[in-house]
C-alpha cells in the first residue's frame, strides 16, 4: 500500500505555509512512477459490480506475494465517466485502461500487467468504428474529446482521502483566496472570470455574489444547491461522489467573498453515497483547520452543515430550497425581494449549485484569466453533461463551451446504436426541449442552446432515435411537472395539467389540429404565469417538440399512428414466424394468455387480449416481436 | 421496535428548523411517521401540528403510513422511460396485485416510483431493499420481487 503520513496525526494547519508544507510532504511520500490500481467506484461500476473486482485484485495481488518488484496500491476512486463500458480499471503510471473488468480477471491483471508489464487484450476497449485496440485513457475518443476542468481529479483521487485531494490540489484557491486576497477581489476575480451558474439559468456568478456582498457586515449564507432533480442528469452527484472537496473548497471561498461564517449543502436524499462523502470531507477539513475557526489564520470563521432533501423537485428552484433548509414546506415566493437581499432566514444569502462550486476552487487555484480564456465569448469554461440515452458512450463528459452537438453525440458519444444520426437531443431536463438533428452544428453554450427553443440546464443530453415518439417524450415531461408542481400558482397547477391532458389525447390519436393552435395560447399563459421557473419553462417540451417535429404530432392525430412506436393505444404487436423457434418463452411471460402456439413452431398473438405490456418483446431471445 | 423515539428526538435542538431532519430520521426509523411520533417532533421543534402535517404530506420521501417490508423502487427518469421503465413498473404493480404504487395488502410490498436516480447509463434501473439493478426488464424483476415474497 502507499506509504503516506496518516491524518490522524496532523496538527490542525494554522497558516498558508503550513498548508503548502503538508502538501509537499504528501505529494514527496508518493513515488510518481509506482504502479498504481485505480477501479473506479462510482454509482454506474459499484452497481456493475466494481467492489468484487476491488476484492479480487487486493485478493491476487495478496496471492502474487513476493514475486512483486514493486509494491502496488489498489485506490478506489469517483466515476470515470464511462459509465456504459463499466467496471473500469486503469494502471498507472501508464495509464492502461481495462473496461468491463470482472472479479475472475483479477489475476491476469496481477500476473499479466502488474508482473510484465504487458496488457491483458481481451480487457481493452475497441474502437466500434475501426475496431482498433486501444489500451490507454488517452487514445479513447471518448476521453480525447474532453477537456476536464471540474472532473480533473475525479478518477484520480480517493475521494474518502483528503490527503489524496491535497496532493492534487485541494484547498490551494481557498487558502489563496484568503491569505491573500480581500473579499472584493475574491469577488472581482469570479465576476472577471465570466463564470456563469451551472444550475441551468446561467446568472453570472461574480454579480450574484456582488448583491449579497454589498450588504456589509450582517449575517449572511451561502448554500449548495445540490438537489439534482432533473431526470437524466447525474453530473452534479458525480462532482460531490468524486471530488466532494472541490465543493466544499468552492463554498469557503463563497462565504469569505460575501461574508458569510455558515454554508448549507442542500443533497438529494437518493444520493447516499454523495452525502457520505461530503460528510468525510467535512469532518476532515475540520481536523485539518480548514474549516471552523480562523482557517488558516486568516481570521476568518467558516462551517458548513449538509440538509437531506426530502424528495421535491420544485425544491431545487432556490427560494423553495431555502424554505426547506428553514424546516418548511419547499413553496417558492416571488422574487424580488431576491435570495441576494432576503434569503435564508431572511438574511442576504447566495446559492449556487455544485458545478458552479467545483469551477470557483479552480478559478480562485488557476486565477480568473485562465478561465476567461476558456470556452465562448458569453459562455466561459466547460460544461458537464450526462450523455445518456441512445448513445454508444454513455457517460459523463466534460467539454469547453461552444463545442458542436455533433461533436459531442458522434465523436465523443461514439454515435447512435445501429444509426447514423439522432433524431434528437433533449437538453435542459423537463425546463429544457428536443433539438433535432438539423441542429446538430449548433455551438453548445447558454445563449444559443436558448434561441434554438431548449436551454442548458444542469446538463442533462439525452439521446433519441426513430424509436422514440416526440409526443410521449412531452407528455412524460408534463407528466413529470404536473406531479412535482408545489401548486402555490394556479398557471402552474392549473395549466401544466391541460397541457398534458391534450397530449394524452393526441396519444390516443384524438384530437384535431385546433387542439395544437389552443396549445401555444395556453403554453404562453403558463409561461407568462407562473411564479417560479418551474411552471415557466414548463411548456418548453411541448413547444419545442412541436417546432420541430409537428410531422409527429399529426401522425398521431390526422393518421392515428404512431411513427416511433411507442404510443401503447395506437400501436399492435405481433411475432415474426421467420425468427420465431417456437421457445414458448412470450408464452409464459404473457399475462393475458394472448400468444398462442405449439413448442418449436411459429406462435401467434391474440390482438383482441393484448394489453400492450410487452413482456413478450422482454423475455425474447430473438428478436422476433414486432411493434407496428 | 427496538428504536428508542425519544433519543431520535433528542438528536436536534429543539428549533423549527430541525423538522425535516428530525422527520427523516423517524422515517428511517420506523418506515413512517405514525400520529404520535408527529406531535412528540412537534412538542420538541415548536411547530404547530398543521404545519408538520403539511411538510409531511409535501415531501415525497415521507409517508403517514407504514411502509411494507420490501421496498421496490423504479426509476422513471427521462433515460430510463425512454428504455421502457413505465411498462416495467405497470408489470410490476400487476403482478402483486397494486393498481398504483404504494404498498400492498399484506405489508410485503412497497413499489414507489422514482424520478430519477441519477444512475442513467444503467438504464432502465429499479432499486431492491437498497440494491442497484441495471439494465432490469420485466421478467428479471418480477422474478426478482417473487423471491423476495417467498422468503
Amino acid at each position: 500500500m502507499q506509504a503516506t503520513a496518516k491524518k490522524t496525526g496532523q496538527a490542525k494547519l494554522g497558516s498558508l505555509e503550513e498548508l503548502e508544507q503538508l502538501r509537499g510532504e504528501l505529494t514527496a511520500a508518493v513515488d510518481p512512477d509506482q504502479t498504481l490500481i485505480v477501479v473506479c467506484h462510482g454509482t454506474g461500476c459499484v452497481a456493475n459490480g466494481s467492489p468484487g473486482v476491488t476484492e479480487a485484485l487486493k485478493k491476487a495481488l495478496a496471492d502474487a506475494g513476493e514475486d512483486i518488484k514493486v509494491v502496488p496500491g489498489i485506490k478506489t476512486t469517483g466515476c470515470h465517466g464511462f459509465c456504459s463500458r463499466g467496471p473500469l480499471v486503469i494502471i498507472k503510471p501508464a495509464g492502461i485502461f481495462y473496461q468491463q473488468v470482472k472479479p475472475a480477471d483479477a489475476e491476469d491483471i496481477v500476473a499479466q500487467t502488474i508482473q510484465k508489464g504487458e496488457t491483458v487484450e481481451r480487457l481493452l476497449y475497441k474502437h466500434p468504428q475501426t475496431g482498433d485496440t486501444l489500451s490507454t485513457t488517452e487514445e479513447i475518443p471518448f476521453y480525447a474529446g474532453q477537456q476536464r476542468v471540474v472532473l480533473q481529479n475525479i478518477g484520480q483521487i480517493d475521494p474518502t482521502d483528503i490527503e489524496d485531494a491535497l496532493r492534487a490540489g485541494a484547498y490551494a484557491g481557498a487558502a489563496k483566496a484568503l491569505t491573500a486576497m480581500q473579499p472584493s477581489e475574491v469577488v472581482e476575480a469570479v465576476t472577471k472570470s465570466g463564470l456563469r451558474g451551472r444550475g441551468g439559468a446561467g446568472f453570472p456568478t461574480g454579480v450574484k455574489w456582488g448583491l449579497a456582498a454589498k450588504h456589509g457586515d450582517v449575517e449572511k449564507y451561502v448554500l449548495c444547491n445540490a438537489d439534482e432533480g432533473d431526470p437524466g442528469a447525474f453530473m452534479d452527484r458525480s462532482v460531490m461522489e468524486g471530488d466532494p472537496h472541490a465543493v466544499v473548497e468552492g463554498m469557503i471561498i463563497g462565504g469569505y467573498a460575501i461574508g458569510a461564517n455558515e454554508g448549507y449543502v442542500y443533497v438529494r436524499a437518493e444520493y447516499p453515497l454523495a452525502i457520505k462523502h461530503l460528510e468525510m470531507a467535512l469532518a476532515d477539513a475540520r481536523a485539518l483547520g480548514l474549516l471552523g475557526e480562523n482557517i488558516l489564520g486568516s481570521g476568518f470563521n467558516f462551517d458548513i452543515r449538509i440538509n437531506r432533501g426530502a424528495g421535491a423537485f420544485v425544491c431545487g428552484e432556490e427560494t423553495a430550497l431555502m424554505r426547506s433548509v428553514e424546516g418548511k414546506v419547499g413553496e417558492p415566493v416571488p422574487r424580488p425581494p431576491y435570495p441576494s437581499d432576503k434569503g435564508l432566514f431572511g438574511k442576504p444569502s447566495v446559492l449556487n449549485n455544485v458545478e458552479t462550486w467545483a469551477n470557483v476552487s479552480r478559478i480562485l487555484e488557476r486565477g480568473w484569466e485562465w478561465f476567461a480564456g476558456l470556452g465562448t465569448e458569453k459562455s466561459k469554461g466547460t460544461k458537464v453533461f450526462a450523455l445518456v440515452g441512445k448513445v454508444n458512450n454513455v457517460g459523463l463528459v466534460e467539454v469547453p463551451m461552444g463545442i458542436k452537438l455533433r461533436n459531442i453525440v458522434m465523436d465523443i458519444g461514439g454515435g447512435v446504436p445501429g444509426s447514423d444520426h439522432f433524431k434528437a437531443v433533449q437538453t435542459g431536463g423537463p425546463s429544457g426541449g428536443c433539438l433535432p438533428w438539423e441542429d446538430a452544428d449548433l455551438p453548445v453554450d447558454f445563449d444559443s442552446l436558448i434561441a434554438a427553443g431548449s436551454m442548458m440546464g444542469s446538463g442533462g443530453m439525452i439521446v433519441m432515435d426513430d424509436r422514440d415518439c416526440m409526443v410521449d417524450v412531452a407528455k412524460y415531461f408534463l407528466g413529470f411537472l404536473e406531479e412535482e408542481s408545489c401548486g402555490k400558482c394556479f398557471p402552474c397547477r392549473l395549466g401544466v395539467p391541460r397541457l398534458r391532458e391534450t397530449l394524452v389525447r393526441f396519444s390516443k390519436g384524438e384530437g384535431t389540429a385546433e387542439d395544437i393552435d389552443d396549445l401555444y395560447s395556453l403554453a404562453e399563459a403558463i409561461k407568462m404565469g407562473s411564479l417560479c421557473a418551474l411552471g415557466g419553462t414548463a411548456p418548453n417540451a411541448v413547444l419545442s417538440t412541436l417546432r420541430y417535429f409537428r410531422d409527429e404530432y399529426e401522425a398521431h392525430i390526422l393518421e392515428h399512428r404512431c411513427p416511433a412506436g411507442v404510443c401503447k393505444d395506437l400501436i399492435t404487436y405481433s411475432i415474426d414466424p421467420e425468427a420465431c423457434t417456437g421457445c414458448h418463452a412470450c408464452f409464459r411471460a404473457c399475462p393475458q394468455n394472448a400468444v398462442s402456439g405449439e413448442k418449436k413452431k411459429p406462435h401467434t398473438i391474440d390482438e383482441s387480449l393484448c394489453i400492450r405490456c410487452g413482456m413478450c418483446m422482454e423475455s425474447c431471445k430473438f428478436g422476433a416481436i414486432q411493434v407496428v | 421496535m427496538d428504536i428508542d423515539i425519544d433519543e431520535i428526538i433528542e438528536r436536534y435542538p429543539g428549533k423549527p428548523e430541525y423538522l425535516i431532519f428530525l422527520m427523516q430520521d423517524i422515517q428511517a426509523a420506523f418506515n413512517y411517521i405514525s400520529p404520535e411520533a408527529l406531535t412528540l417532533v412537534c412538542d420538541h421543534t415548536g411547530v404547530p401540528e398543521s404545519q408538520a402535517y403539511a411538510v409531511a404530506t409535501f415531501y415525497g420521501s415521507f409517508s403517514l403510513e407504514p411502509k411494507g417490508e420490501n421496498m421496490v423502487q423504479v426509476c422513471l427518469g427521462t433515460a430510463c422511460h425512454l428504455k421502457g421503465s413505465g411498462l416495467i413498473a405497470e408489470n410490476l404493480m400487476r403482478s402483486i396485485g397494486l393498481e398504483e404504487p404504494g404498498t400492498t395488502e399484506d405489508l410485503k410490498f412497497t413499489v414507489e416510483t422514482v424520478n430519477c436516480l441519477g444512475a442513467c447509463a444503467l438504464a432502465p434501473v429499479a432499486v431492491v431493499n437498497g440494491d442497484y439493478q441495471p439494465k432490469v426488464t420485466s421478467p428479471k424483476l418480477m422474478k426478482k420481487v417473487s423471491k423476495l415474497g417467498s422468503e
